[in-house]
């Protein structure tokens, strides 16, 4: 069984939306738009979006972290939107496990989105029907692209490599490792809903320098000035009798 | 949640439909015992029966203003398997069917008894029409109910008392209404329907009350935390990833400050329950005068208006988990 999804580097990401706007570019020209603005220069501007960047700022000042949060359709693995559907217009596929909307069997209800605790769906205010992020399942399996472009938009745009595409059910692939060696994790684990696509967590780099690293106790320069006999000297490297 | 005004007129309306129904053949099963004497076929059951249609009718297509592609509502009967909603699709039409059927048996006067049961229960068509209606009513009702409570995201709708609410309330409104009905097409059955409208507001009343309290109490059970998976008490967001607002800042939200929420829901238990159980006792206890229609009518009227601002309540109390991607704008 394959399970296609997304890991979103937290730690790497910067928040610059390069991902969203090639998702809307690609998508929004693709199979799965258009992806209507409404009032795009007017006062309360609206739109159709499948992927978006939302920040959140973690702490008290000055102890602030800023993360960037992108946020897409999870292709869960228990999806509760695909049972409620009374058309059968939202599914999941059986052959890759990401979950679509059929535009033509959709009656724009609303009722998936109802259930989704994500807020993972959008209607189309134009076409009245529910959209969502499709992986981008006309691109990566299109063989007229080079081996290296059947990927969704927003991995290829990513400047910070943050979005990595994969089958999260193979134990060996660049996704299914990076979950396992770096945290990944799952959001809302709390309604069993399993989303495929996971998280890397923000991971602070620290740097710890011991004192003896700084000044080697045995150190020949400072050797001199020591007063003490030679065998009280410890010596991180066993050669302290120099 | 938005509270839609398509689903809030679907949802009252059969509701006062469903319980008319279940009222006039509330009655008929009276007759059947003896208890109450046997009305006009004609007068009472088809013409209540056609009332009722009205009602459902009316439902039916306030519920097309939800969608967004009404043209292709004929499929959404399809995954009754797994989807309540495809459920209350296929019953709200059967229940409609089956209620007119009944209707017209009792309009053609099928009432000569098929067969005898035990030699003391006669048994005719409007009987064996009417039970079929009453589970298809009971089972519209399930379904309305569990189309709200089977998303378990939702709280404040996650619970059985949603399924008892709509029982007790549709119940209520339709009891109500038998009573105003039977004030000029059937007088022997105003005590009755009466009685059992009371009786109706008030498991309503009670209902509708745990519910209320259940949903101010309880603590919801995702948080920024786990929504976003950062383990740090304080999270504050800065950006919700749209400029304008967009679906998910409208759809999942009653648009309406909490302070209004909280006013419409003392408005509609004074509506709903307090003044109709004071208008109904009023007009019981004045059967005989000129007193008890306008009474009876104030009573529905009333009812059914605190019935709109309670449902309209119920979608704007209902918090969403995904809100808690977009708290800021």
């Amino acid at each position: 069984m394959t399970q296609l999804a997304l890991v979103i580097d937290l730690n790497t990401c910067v928040g610059c939306s390069a991902c969203v706007t090639s998702c809307k570019e690609w998508n929004t020209s693709g199979e799965a738009g258009p992806m209507t603005d409404m009032m795009p220069y007017g006062e309360d501007p609206t739109g159709t979006f499948f992927n978006r960047v939302q920040t959140f700022e973690i702490g008290t000042y000055p102890n602030t972290q800023t993360v960037h949060f992108p946020k897409s359709c999870l292709h869960c693995e228990e999806p509760p939107c695909v049972p409620v559907c009374p058309t059968g217009a939202s599914y999941k596929r059986e052959e890759d496990g990401i979950v679509l909307v059929d535009y033509d069997k959709c009656i724009g209800c609303k009722y998936c989105s109802w259930a989704c605790p994500y807020g993972a769906r959008e209607i189309d205010e134009k076409q009245k029907v529910m959209k969502k992020c499709t992986l981008c399942v006309d691109r990566i399996y299109d063989q007229t692209l080079p081996e290296p472009e059947r990927k969704p938009a927003c991995v290829l745009a990513c400047p910070a490599d943050a979005r990595i595409f994969g089958d999260v059910h193979d134990p060996q692939s660049e996704v299914s490792v990076l979950i396992r060696e770096q945290g990944g994790y799952a959001l809302m684990p709390e309604w069993g809903t399993k989303p495929a696509n996971h998280y890397l967590p923000r991971r602070k780099q620290e740097m710890h320098i011991h004192a003896d690293e700084l000044e080697r106790a045995d150190n020949p320069l400072s050797k001199e000035d020591l007063k003490i006999d030679d065998k009280d000297i410890t010596s991180v490297d066993g050669f302290g009798g120099w | 949640m938005h509270p839609a005004f398509s689903v809030i007129f679907l949802t009252t309306l059969i509701g006062i439909g469903q319980g008319l129904f279940l009222a006039l053949f509330t009655g008929q099963l009276y007759a059947l015992a003896q208890l109450v004497p046997l009305q006009d076929s004609e007068t009472f059951y088809a013409h209540g029966s056609a009332l009722a249609l009205v009602f459902l009718i009316a439902g039916l297509i306030a519920s097309f203003f939800h969608l967004g592609r009404p043209e292709r509502a004929w499929r959404s009967a399809t995954k009754w398997r797994t989807s309540w909603l495809a459920r209350e699709v296929i019953v709200l039409p059967a229940a409609m069917g089956l209620i007119a059927m009944y209707g017209a048996a009792h309009y053609l006067s099928f009432t000569k008894p098929l067969f005898t049961v035990s030699g003391v229960l006669p048994v005719d068509l409007t009987l064996l029409i009417g039970l079929a209606a009453t589970g298809a009513t009971f089972a519209l009702f399930v379904c309305t109910g569990m189309i709200y409570a089977s998303i378990r995201f939702i709280r404040e709708w996650a619970t059985p008392l949603t399924i008892f609410n709509f029982i007790f309330m549709g119940g209520a409104s339709g009891f109500v209404l038998a009573t105003l009905f039977s004030l000029f097409e059937a007088p022997e059955l105003v005590a009755l329907f009466g009685f059992w409208a009371i009786i109706l507001t008030t498991a309503a009343l009670i209902t509708r009350s745990i519910s209320l309290w259940r949903n101010a109490n309880g603590t919801p059970k995702s948080t920024i935390q786990s929504a976003i998976g950062v383990r740090h008490p304080k999270i504050v967001q800065t950006a919700t990833g749209a400029m304008g607002g967009s679906f998910n800042t409208k759809e999942f939200r009653s648009g309406s400050p909490a302070s209004r929420v909280r006013q419409a829901k003392y408005l509609f238990m004074l509506l709903v329950f307090i003044a109709p159980l004071a208008l109904l006792a009023l007009a019981l206890t004045t059967i005989s005068s000129s007193l008890a229609w306008p009474l009876l009518a104030l009573a529905f009227v009333i009812q059914y208006a605190g019935l709109l601002l309670e449902r309209w309540t119920f979608f704007a109390d209902a918090t969403h988990p995904q809100n808690l991607y977009y708290q800021s704008m």
